[in-house]
């Protein structure tokens, strides 16, 4: 890992950092890393590693549920006649 | 005047039914003690404006002769729980005025009880670190030594109750976040069953692992919040009923993992605290087994991979659109830059970049799948040890409260966590429990001690911890 990487990653997570933070960032990585790293060495012994992991979903039906537009609407940094403002995308 | 230092949820309930006192009164006297008391500490971020309000609803609801165990109790809520028409941050600047749209299903059910909220309480940025340093807002302080930390993240609401600030107060735990601070600060903390007590309405950290804690005095009062917060939800999908787990007869047996508390890096003074608290179990007629739990010592490794992973995917929607901060650049890019650059602070920011970083693709195989994969094994040799003992106990922390400031580097603070993470990793339910004083120059600092009990054994944690209570 270098600071190339903690560009990269920077860029991807969309996080503005200054120069001395990438550093910083860099170092703390390497060690938090190097520690976790551990994690290669446990040799998995008879047990199906298969993830058993599933969906739970509800029952498609409408259940009315109460939200103000209102308070929802007042944390829009940017707003026009009640509807969310943003800035165009491509 | 009512005597806060010696008054439980319990004994307050049967005053506020017998009219010894109002809930205006109690609510009044706690308001008091927080304006001496919180600038020091800052356990509080917010004293909600409507505490005497609410208290007149509670007292109400008990003059026409209603009842229900947490009626008109001063509770104190971790800022990251949404109660509808209040400031929710986190304790980031990126949600800094943020006011929540809906109640959380816990606080649903208070306000059917009554509860009166006094206010939100610090924690770690996004309950991201376990001293409670990481506030945007400033550190909580511990009560028993102004100079240490008070742990974290849940340290405000660990304060709030130590320092006789709240009655008791809802935390969130994700690695020991409730459990830490409360063993710092000398008081209990409990984090329930993975899924027992509904997250609808908890800002989100590391979704697998995140539960809503429980803060008090005692056992009794943690679990008479525990009673009434727990429940399925429709709303949150890894919700699960009461019934889901079996219960497990008892065998009066309780495993500790010797190897993992004389280890590398646990405090003599922990260790020795320890061992005494050992030989009280056993007085109360239980049978101490030596275990050996394989990998419980890859559990801290695990939940670095993990949390972190999941975090950077939660904390993704915060990006100024909908929603806090907003900073205005040319283009979208640059809005996300400069709005989630001076947003986040710096643990939430290493978080964001490792979680990603073991999520990309390349990495991905050798630390999440790895991760996730252990995470099963271990969570299974969980379940097999629990066929031989009813409980396992452990310290909760591995040493005392360190100073304010002193672990400035960021492993050396994720070491505090290496007991508790296991109860999250594999989803059982764990509590800490005061285990006594250390003299640590010339301040008497507390002591933890932690159970964890199989899936859906909190009542077994109850009942044990009731009688350890007995025994200090």
């Amino acid at each position: 890992m270098d600071i190339k990487d903690v560009e990269n990653l920077a860029n991807m997570v969309r996080i503005e950092l200054g120069e001395d933070e990438k550093k910083e960032l860099l170092s703390d990585m390497k060690n938090i890393l190097g520690y976790v790293k551990q994690i290669e060495e446990v040799k998995i012994e008879d047990i199906n590693p298969e993830l058993k992991t599933y969906n739970v979903w509800r029952e498609d039906e409408i259940i009315p549920r109460e939200f103000s537009r209102e308070l929802i609407a007042d944390q829009f940094p940017n707003a026009q006649d009640g509807f969310l403002k943003v800035k165009k995308i491509l | 005047m009512i005597d806060l230092t010696t008054l439980t949820i319990a004994t307050a309930r049967k005053k506020l039914d017998g009219k010894v006192f109002s809930a205006v009164d109690l609510a009044s006297a706690y308001l008091i003690e927080i304006k001496k008391k919180n600038e020091g500490l800052n356990a509080y971020l917010e004293i909600f404006d409507d505490v005497l309000e609410q208290a007149k609803v509670a007292d109400e609801m008990i003059a026409k002769g209603e009842s229900y165990p947490l009626l008109g109790i001063p509770l104190a809520i971790k800022d990251v729980i949404l109660i509808e028409g209040r400031k929710v941050s986190a304790a980031s600047k990126i949600l800094e005025n943020y006011i929540a749209s809906y109640d959380a299903t816990v606080i649903v059910k208070l306000k059917k009880q009554g509860v009166v909220f006094l206010g939100r309480t610090n924690t770690d940025e996004f309950a991201m670190g376990g001293s409670t340093e990481n506030s945007t807002y400033g550190v909580t302080k511990n009560p028993n030594d102004t100079g240490r930390v008070a742990g974290g993240s849940s340290g405000g609401s660990a304060v709030a109750v130590a320092a006789n600030l709240a009655l008791g107060a809802l935390g969130s735990d994700t690695g020991g976040s409730v459990r830490l601070p409360a063993s710092f600060c000398g008081i209990v903390g409990m984090k329930p069953t993975y899924g027992r007590v509904s997250r609808y309405g908890l800002i989100a950290m590391g979704s697998s692992l995140d539960c809503i804690g429980q803060i008090a005095k005692n056992v009794e009062d943690a679990s008479i919040i525990f009673n009434a917060v727990s429940g399925h939800d429709i709303l949150d999908s890894t919700s699960i009923t009461d019934i889901m787990h079996p219960k497990a007869s008892l065998k009066k047996i309780i495993g500790v993992p010797w190897n993992l508390v004389n280890g590398e890096g646990v405090d003599l003074k922990v260790q020795e605290n320890f061992k005494q608290s050992i030989e009280k179990l056993k007085k109360l007629g239980f049978k101490i087994k030596d275990i050996y739990i394989k990998n419980l010592d890859i559990a801290l490794a695990i939940y670095y991979i993990i949390m972190p992973a999941e975090a950077s995917t939660n904390l993704s929607r915060f990006d100024g659109v909908r929603y806090g901060l907003h900073k205005d650049g040319k283009n979208l890019l640059e809005d996300y830059l400069l709005t989630r650059g001076a947003g986040f602070g710096k643990e939430v920011r290493r978080r964001i970049l490792l979680g990603t970083y073991v999520l990309s693709a390349g990495y991905y195989d050798a630390y999440y799948g790895k991760a996730q994969i252990v995470r099963e094994v271990l969570r299974k040799e969980f379940i097999r040890v629990f066929q031989d003992v009813d409980l396992i106990v452990t310290p909760t922390a591995p040493f005392v409260a360190w100073k304010i400031g002193e672990k400035s580097d960021p492993l050396s603070m994720y070491l505090a966590d290496i007991f508790t993470v296991t109860a999250n990793i594999v989803g059982v339910p764990a509590i800490s429990i005061p285990s006594g004083f250390v003299l640590v120059e010339g301040k008497k600092l507390p002591l933890g001690i932690q159970f964890m009990a199989p899936h859906g054994g909190e009542n077994l944690l109850f009942e044990v911890g009731k009688k350890f209570e007995e025994m200090l």
